[in-house]
């Protein structure tokens, strides 16, 4: 493990989250997000090899339920919440470029 | 103000109505909402109506649940069908979801009045309260403090008499820390022991719903209501409710408790003094005192600083400006999810979701997450060995009384040790209270926290209650 937390490493991981960063941001987070990676260090000399990892308290694996239709909220419903809807679909700016 | 307990009691018998009991709450916070800034929305027609209805079956013979006319508050993270939801985020502003959260639902059956939403931390992250977009709430005791956090709005709904009873939820300590600072009983219970469908998920494996109050009985009553087997929750525990109120008075008689050394190394002198004296008083209340040092624990800050975060990064994913909440435009859709995440997140959310980001991404993972999960692994083994030991565990809740506003803001590491001796218990999936006993600088409330294995309310109700017995006189 290493604590040395680059700018690019933050303009990185701001870029995989969608967050868009000033230089001043860039700067506060990098100095930021160093100090709690280099506290989480503490775990980096522990040998835990043989230790199996917790993700869930109870170790769950999988939860089924019978195959019965249930009521659900109406498409209608769901669609009224979207900031933008159309043909009773959600509705976004572009996708692909223009075509060549 | 009078106890939920008693409410019931009184509206159950007559001598007092919902709407009476309503109109109490409503002028308390209609008179400190204002300089407080507990609540976020008041439901004041939807209270009323709730109100009446059970009033109206009163007084046609019809059986009321054990909570009837009972005002209650929501910490804004659980949904509540037709009311602004905002996690104390611009992300959601405006959002009103269409459906109600379990506990909520629950709540109401059973006869509870919910009077509005409480501010928070944003999406929970933050132990002061003073990370919400819409304005940190000041605690009742001293103004000039934070009540801590996340749920510092449901702890000051209680502390100032809005309502006798809250809702919070605790990923690492949300409940617990802001009880202690507030001078108020505050409850994590067990993971599973209450559905999360309908809270705004923070991190899934930790994240749990508990009550706020005054009495240890409240807080009784009001888990046993929402708790139980959810079929919309697939990690809610497989079993109905415990009883707990019936055993609130069980006494700690032939119990082992353990005194941890971790859960007061680094605490003010005056919280350890409380814990000192609140052994003292479970040891003439006839339980056996051992004392025990968990080293793991003293990992779990670690741990949880990237578990939380890692799984945060993953379910804030969800706010991207298509299907519901805030959107800001951009060109293409990628510009649109960033331009309206950056707008809508504030940031305490972004550098959670960025350390997030960061120790689930290639080349990180098996450091960083990989390691956190076999540190949790550790921590649930070293707890499980304490619990063949003890039947339960003491320490304090948080390392001081309420702070002052800014004195953590500019360092998010001093913030985050608010939370060092709450931690624990998240990532082991257990239960824990916070009961208020003592006083430390400036005459605020100090906590003291009892530890216990999951399914362990009914006992840490009962040792909370030879505490309270013990401050209260009654």
């Amino acid at each position: 493990m290493t604590s040395l937390l680059r700018r690019e490493d933050v303009a990185h991981v701001a870029k995989l989250a969608r967050l868009s960063l000033s230089e001043e941001e860039l700067e506060l987070y990098t100095e930021q997000l160093g100090q709690i990676l280099e506290h989480a260090n503490d775990m980096s000399t522990l040998q835990l090899d043989d230790v199996a990892p917790t993700a869930h308290p109870f170790g769950l694996i999988n939860v089924v339920r019978d195959d019965i239709v249930r009521p659900s909220l109406s498409r209608d419903v769901v669609l009224a919440m979207a900031p933008d809807a159309e043909d009773g679909r959600f509705a976004v700016p572009r996708i692909m470029g223009e075509a060549p | 103000m009078k106890s939920a307990q008693q409410i019931a009691l009184d509206v159950q018998s007559g001598a007092s109505s919902a709407l009476r009991e309503l109109d109490a709450s409503l002028a308390v916070i209609h008179a400190r909402n204002d300089e407080l800034n507990v609540f976020l929305y008041v439901d004041e027609e939807g209270a009323r109506a709730a109100a009446a209805e059970i009033d109206d079956k009163i007084a046609r013979g019809v059986s009321v649940g054990p909570l009837a006319g009972v005002p209650i508050a929501i910490k804004d993270n659980m949904c509540q069908v037709g009311i602004p939801t905002t996690c104390s985020s611009r992300i959601l502003e405006g959002w009103r979801p269409p459906y109600s959260a379990t506990v909520i639902t629950r709540l109401m059956a059973a006869g509870a009045v919910p009077v509005g939403k409480t501010n928070l931390d944003e999406f929970a992250m933050g132990s002061s309260t003073e990370n919400s977009a819409f304005g940190p709430t000041r605690n009742p005791l001293d103004p000039s403090r934070v009540p801590g956090g996340s749920s510092g709005g449901s702890a000051a709904a209680v502390a100032a008499d809005m309502t006798p009873v809250a809702l919070g939820s605790d990923t690492g300590g949300s409940i617990r820390q802001p009880a202690a600072l507030c001078g108020l009983i505050g409850v994590k219970p067990s993971y599973g022991l209450v559905s999360r469908y309908g809270l705004i998920a923070f991190a899934s494996s930790l994240d749990q719903i508990g009550p706020f109050s005054k009495t240890v009985m409240d807080s009784a009553i009001l888990l046993e209501t929402i708790a139980g087997h959810d079929p919309m929750d697939s990690t809610s525990l497989p079993e109905p409710a415990p009883s707990l109120s019936a055993h609130v008075e069980d006494g700690v008689v032939g119990k082992q408790i353990a005194l941890v050394r971790e859960l007061i190394d680094g605490a003010d002198p005056d919280v350890v003094a409380s814990v000192t004296r609140a052994v003292e008083v479970l040891k003439d209340a006839g339980a056996t005192i051992i004392e025990l040092s968990i080293p793991e624990l003293r990992l779990g800050l670690s741990a949880y600083y990237l578990i939380a975060p890692a799984e945060a990064s993953s379910n804030l994913a969800r706010y991207d400006g298509v299907r519901f909440g805030l959107r800001v435009d951009g060109e293409d859709v990628e510009a649109m999810n960033t331009a309206t995440r950056t707008a809508g997140f504030g940031a305490e959310v972004k550098r959670r979701i960025m350390l997030g980001t960061y120790a689930l991404s290639a080349g990180y993972f098996d450091a960083y997450y990989g390691q956190a999960l076999k540190v949790r692994t550790q921590m649930i083994d070293a707890f499980r060995r304490a619990y063949a030991q003890a039947d339960l565990l003491i320490g304090a809740t948080a390392p001081s009384v309420a702070f002052p506003f800014g004195s953590k803001t500019s360092n998010p590491m001093a913030m985050y040790l608010s939370d060092v001796f709450t931690i624990p218990t998240n990532l082991a999936g257990e239960a824990a209270i916070s009961v208020p006993f003592g006083t430390g600088e400036a005459g605020l409330p100090t906590g003291v926290q009892l530890l216990g294995p999951g399914r362990s309310e009914a006992q840490l109700f009962a040792a909370a209650r030879v505490l309270e017995r013990e401050e209260r006189g009654s």
